[in-house]
């Protein structure tokens, strides 16, 4: 495993912004979808493993009250892999569960969407998982919309 | 005092074959898969989680499908899992005022911003067996409206409680990381991010029973529940290679604040206080019975009498966890030869000694001299 150096940080180079939500975005795909993603883009092979895909523990934390000091609720299982393109790009992911091959996967679509010119096309082949969560969100507020209630007070006979 | 036994393997594994079977039941019943069981038991899954302190729904279902359904037995299984796994970092704290709301509702206020939505609950439900279920049928479809325009933005009760000043601050952030009871034994006193990590992890039963305690009167607070919130957040870390956060995914949650009276002091003018709970999933009754604990072991802080079993942290805190309850509770059948021989040959004695006064009264007055004497 390689030994994390802030000095080996890449640079800055790319929005983080959008990286953030390409990762978050592959995190919710389910693994088909981050296959089919990546068999569009035809480009997964030689992707070479920069650590292993690895499962470890991440230590979830609350804040007190919502809003105050933090404090551990309970850890979490997560997932990380970090590989290297055959061009020199590199892409990391780490997500909740145990899935070694999807974050392989998550993995290399981040590498891939580092490279400046690859990027378009990898924020389209994850489109289809986006617009899915999307539906998904929207059914769900639907179905909890029904449940919104109106709670009338009554007037007490003495008052 | 337990003294280790040696032999028996045999029958031991036999044992676990046997309980293997066993654990199958009717083979004429379709097995369990361990999807259906985070699907359908989701609550107890959610249990699981919650108790075991790890986040995984498919292993918690896995877990309780090996238990039989024990759940402190998952719960065991859980925790020994995770003793194998190396640890990453903690997350960023999630922010839960940012839920995505899947229920969320205020005995406090009944016109809030964002609304009280149900949610799947089982509140006002009749508690009726509905044998409909034992029949396999397609499940009913939920009814679905519009969301009003203000249903994305919901924000805590305390917040618009602290507006005006209503209700004690959170104690901020002075960015000093919590302490992790995983790390370091717990020592008393613990504060209030330890005994909430405690809590937390703690037997939904004590922490029930302990909260119910306080209503009853050993030690009352007074307790309103302010908001109970149940959704998803997002967790996010940040992995020192990339120096910024990023997002893990996202996981269930249930908070519940309770507010509760108080009278203020010299220095604080009257203020509501407040007890805090938050769990994995939809843990509703342990959330609420962890906010009424959380706030009853604040007594001393906020300077009222201290005398209830839920106001003593060490009571509470060293006696909440299901595993270690357990751990002491059932080592209690393993073999105890040696110890018990010990036992035996005392009372034996004793018994001895006893019959010998009761023969001889007169005999047995002069030993009791003799003894005396000595």
């Amino acid at each position: 495993m390689p030994h994390p150096n802030p000095a080996d940080r890449q640079p800055e180079a790319s929005d983080p912004v959008a990286r953030r939500a390409v990762m978050a975005l592959c995190g919710q795909a389910r693994p088909e979808e981050l296959h089919r993603a990546l068999a569009q883009l035809g480009a997964a092979e030689g992707a070479e493993d920069l650590r292993p895909p690895e499962t470890g523990l991440v230590m979830t934390r609350g804040r007190i009250g919502g809003d105050g000091r933090p404090f551990n609720l309970g850890e979490a299982t997560v997932t990380r892999a970090a590989v290297r393109l055959p061009g020199g790009a590199t892409g990391f992911a780490y997500h909740l569960g145990r899935d070694r091959a999807k974050a392989r996967l998550a993995a290399t679509l981040d590498a891939l969407w580092q490279v400046p010119e690859r990027r378009a096309a990898v924020e389209a082949a994850l489109a289809p998982v986006a617009s899915r969560r999307a539906e998904e969100r929207t059914a769900q507020a639907r179905r909890i919309a029904a449940t919104r209630v109106n709670f009338f007070t009554m007037a007490r006979g003495e008052d | 005092m337990y003294v280790a036994v040696k032999g028996g393997e045999a029958a031991i594994a036999n044992a676990h074959r046997l309980l293997a079977e066993t654990r199958r039941g009717d083979t004429s019943v379709p097995e369990l898969s361990v999807a259906q069981i985070r699907e359908q038991m989701a609550l107890l899954v959610d249990r699981v989680m919650t108790e075991g302190s790890l986040h995984d729904p498919d292993l918690a279902a896995l877990a309780l499908k090996q238990a039989r359904g024990d759940l402190i037995e998952a719960v065991f299984l859980v925790r020994a899992y995770r003793t194998t796994l190396p640890r990453f970092g903690a997350s960023e704290p999630v922010e839960t005022g940012a839920m995505s709301l899947r229920r969320r509702i205020s005995a406090t206020y009944k016109d809030l911003p964002g609304g009280q939505v149900l949610g799947p609950t089982f509140d006002y439900t009749h508690r009726l067996i509905d044998f409909a279920l034992a029949a396999e049928g397609e499940a009913p479809v939920a009814a679905e409206a519009e969301p009003l325009a203000d249903a994305a933005h919901a924000p805590r009760v305390t917040d618009l409680l602290g507006r005006d000043g209503l209700i004690e601050p959170s104690a901020p952030d002075d960015g000093t990381p919590p302490g992790d009871l995983t790390r370091e034994p717990l020592d008393f006193p613990a504060d209030r991010a330890l005994r909430l990590q405690a809590l937390a992890r703690g037997d939904e039963g004590f922490v029930l029973a302990l909260g119910y305690s306080t209503q009853r009167g050993y030690g009352r607070t007074h307790p309103f529940v302010g908001e109970i919130r149940v959704g998803t957040v997002a967790v996010e870390f940040v992995p020192e290679e990339l120096g910024f956060s990023v997002p893990l995914g996202e996981i269930d949650l249930t908070e519940c604040q309770m507010v509760n009276q108080f009278h203020g002091s010299a220095e604080v003018p009257p203020q509501f206080t407040r007890g805090y709970g938050l769990a994995f999933g939809q843990s509703e009754r342990k959330a609420m019975a962890m906010a009424l604990v959380d706030r009853a072991l604040r007594a001393e802080e906020l300077g009222e009498p201290v005398g209830a079993p839920a106001q003593d942290q060490e009571f509470v805190l060293a006696h909440c966890d299901a595993l270690q309850a357990t751990g002491f509770v059932e080592h209690l059948k393993l073999p105890h030869y040696v110890d018990f021989q010990a036992e035996l040959e005392l009372v034996r004695r004793l018994r001895a000694e006893h019959a010998a006064r009761h023969a001889a009264p007169k005999a047995g007055t002069e030993a009791e001299m003799q003894e005396a004497a000595e």
